[in-house]
């Protein structure tokens, strides 16, 4: 396991040196969307009818969905093109596996810094939210280790698929047709409940949809324990099974 | 369709300090060879023992004592000499001081040391190659593999690789080299396995190679091509030379003496535009072994 921490920290390496580029998709696109549509259109929806929000600002019913939508995305950029190139014929996993380092240590590593990806980006995130005062009280803490939850229940699959995948194209044709389609109908933007059963059922089982619920009622202090250890347990699903694949995957690409 | 079958069937066995050399065209299974050597590749049927050790069992133990210098250099675009050499020898768990104590050495030794902060965009495809060479020795390896080190390299950039790889050798390093060019496997290598559509068909010095596959000198003559054919007819309906070899643009006739045939051929009263004499080389030796040409 200390390999795989060697893998992690060459990644942190890489990214003391490229970091800046990604703050604009990880950090400022999210913050600027809550300022630009949590303000801005709550203003509108707020003097409408806001009960089907739960009886809350639309800003603050806002706010806890994006930061899983936001970690949904950062899980799945890093798991997906970054993945896909590091195992493509000149990129890093190419060099990692000539060391020590097992595929499934690489993997590891890897997961590690998706990890720190996540959790530093919805960290900031969810200090911009304690900063406009969303949420109930400390509670909006207890959305980060939810985000970061989320982030992994993509990152971790879509790891596991990247690493096989032969043109960096098709991880964006999968953030074209699955992801954006996701991130619109979660409930990040519209309560589920607004929605006709048939499809409400469906949304609802999509892994943004219980991320989304389940940084939306840690935020507001909302929770009740089954329902949290429910959805925990659905998303931790995604991460193992995302892990036990990448195990394959992993070695079947690196040691093929 | 059955499954394709890169490397099949092949038997060799290097010992330490020597330089071992596989010799092969492109899709001849160098590369998938040196993959399973270094431990990335399993083994489908089989023995291999790498330092004594077997790659499926003790694959990150035969890594840590081995370095690789793959065809792609696969060097990091986003950090500069230094820092390529640094990352990678923290895959090996080395400390920090270590690593930068033997930078230093092997900067020296790659002829980088002006270079060691610039960026490796900034570097020309000779200085990459030795950047991969040095960064391949971080782990100070008893084996090292290297695939294909000069290819796609100018004739200078060359020269001083092999220089660098003489230096190795002279230091006791085992060089396992894969290339396609003869010159480079005679020049480097005490030993060579030719390989040819994943099957090893000949083992050897390149001395012994020559000696055991053709004769020691060749006459190449041209003709104009409609005649070509015709000509390498008569020459061997006059029993000239041990073998007479028709290539697209020329006739090769093997002979322990070139001159004496080129005579034999003029006082055939037949004129080649040209006629070269020339020592046999491992070109020869594939030519014969395989009926094809190295590069094509
Ligand atoms: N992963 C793979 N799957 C299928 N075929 C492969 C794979 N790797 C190599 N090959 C094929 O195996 C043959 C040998 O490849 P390689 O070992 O790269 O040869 P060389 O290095 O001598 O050029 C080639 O025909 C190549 O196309
Ligand atoms: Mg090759």
């Amino acid at each position: 396991m200390l390999r795989a921490w060697y893998a992690f920290r060459y990644w942190l390496t890489v990214y003391a040196r490229t970091w800046r580029g990604t703050i604009v998709i990880s950090v400022a696109n999210p913050v600027l969307f809550l300022l630009g549509i949590g303000i801005g259109l709550g203003h509108l929806v707020d003097h409408g009818h806001s009960m089907t929000l739960g009886g809350v600002s639309y800003t603050a019913f806002f706010a806890p969905g994006l930061l899983a939508a936001s970690a949904m995305q950062t899980g799945f950029i890093e798991g997906g093109g970054r993945v896909a190139g590091a195992a493509g014929s000149v990129g890093a996993y190419r060099t990692a596996v000539t060391t020590p380092l097992e595929p499934s240590e690489i993997m590891a590593g890897h997961l590690l810094f998706i990890t720190f990806r996540v959790l530093t980006s919805s960290a900031v995130f969810v200090a911009v939210m304690a900063v406009f005062g969303i949420g109930a009280g400390w509670w909006v803490l207890a959305a980060l280790p939810a985000a970061l939850l989320t982030g992994l229940a993509f990152g971790a699959p879509t790891a596991a698929w990247a690493v096989g995948v032969r043109s960096i194209r098709n991880t964006q044709t999968l953030y074209r047709f699955v992801l954006m389609p996701m991130y619109m109908f979660s409930g990040t933007f519209f309560a589920l409940s607004q929605l006709p059963r048939g499809v409400r059922l469906v949304a609802s089982a999509l892994p943004l949809s219980q991320g989304v619920a389940l940084c939306r009622s840690l935020t507001l202090g909302t929770a009740s324990a089954p329902t949290v250890a429910a959805r925990v347990g659905y998303l931790l699903a995604f991460v193992v099974a995302g892990i036990c694949v990448a195990r394959i995957t992993y070695r079947r690409r690196l040691h093929g | 369709m059955p499954p394709f079958r890169a490397v099949d069937g092949i038997d060799f066995e290097f010992g330490r300090g020597e330089v071992f050399g596989f010799l092969g065209p492109n899709g001849a299974g160098k590369s998938s060879t040196m993959r399973m050597l270094g431990a990335t590749s399993p083994v489908s049927a089989g023995t291999l023992r790498v330092l004594g050790m077997d790659p499926a069992e003790k694959g990150p133990e035969i890594r840590a004592r081995i370095g690789v210098v793959p065809q792609d250099d696969c060097l990091d675009r986003e950090l500069t000499v230094r820092e390529n050499l640094f990352v990678y020898g923290r895959y090996f768990g080395l400390a920090k001081n270590v690593i930068r104590e033997r930078i230093a050495g092997l900067l020296a030794f790659a002829q980088l040391e002006e270079q060691a902060d610039a960026q490796v965009e900034t570097l020309s495809g000779g200085m990459r190659r030795r950047l991969t060479i040095a960064r391949s020795l971080i782990n100070q390896p008893e084996i090292l593999l290297l695939d294909e080190p000069t290819t796609g390299l100018d004739p200078q950039a060359r020269h001083v690789l092999w220089d660098r790889l003489y230096r190795l050798k002279r230091d006791g390093v085992t060089l396992i080299i894969t290339t396609h060019y003869m010159d480079e496997a005679e020049q480097l290598c005490d030993r060579l396995a030719v390989m040819d559509g994943g099957k090893i068909v000949a083992e050897g010095s390149p001395r012994e190679l020559i000696d055991a596959h053709v004769t020691r000198e060749v006459l190449e003559l041209r003709f104009p091509a409609d005649d070509q054919a015709e000509v390498a007819e008569r020459l061997r309906a006059a029993q000239l030379g041990e073998r007479i070899e028709l290539l697209p643009d020329r006739v090769v006739v093997y002979a322990d003496d070139g001159e004496t045939v080129l005579v034999a051929v003029h006082g055939m009263s037949l004129a080649p535009i040209t006629a070269l004499v020339r020592r046999a080389t491992l070109e020869d030796v594939f030519l014969k072994l395989t009926g094809r040409s190295l590069i094509d």
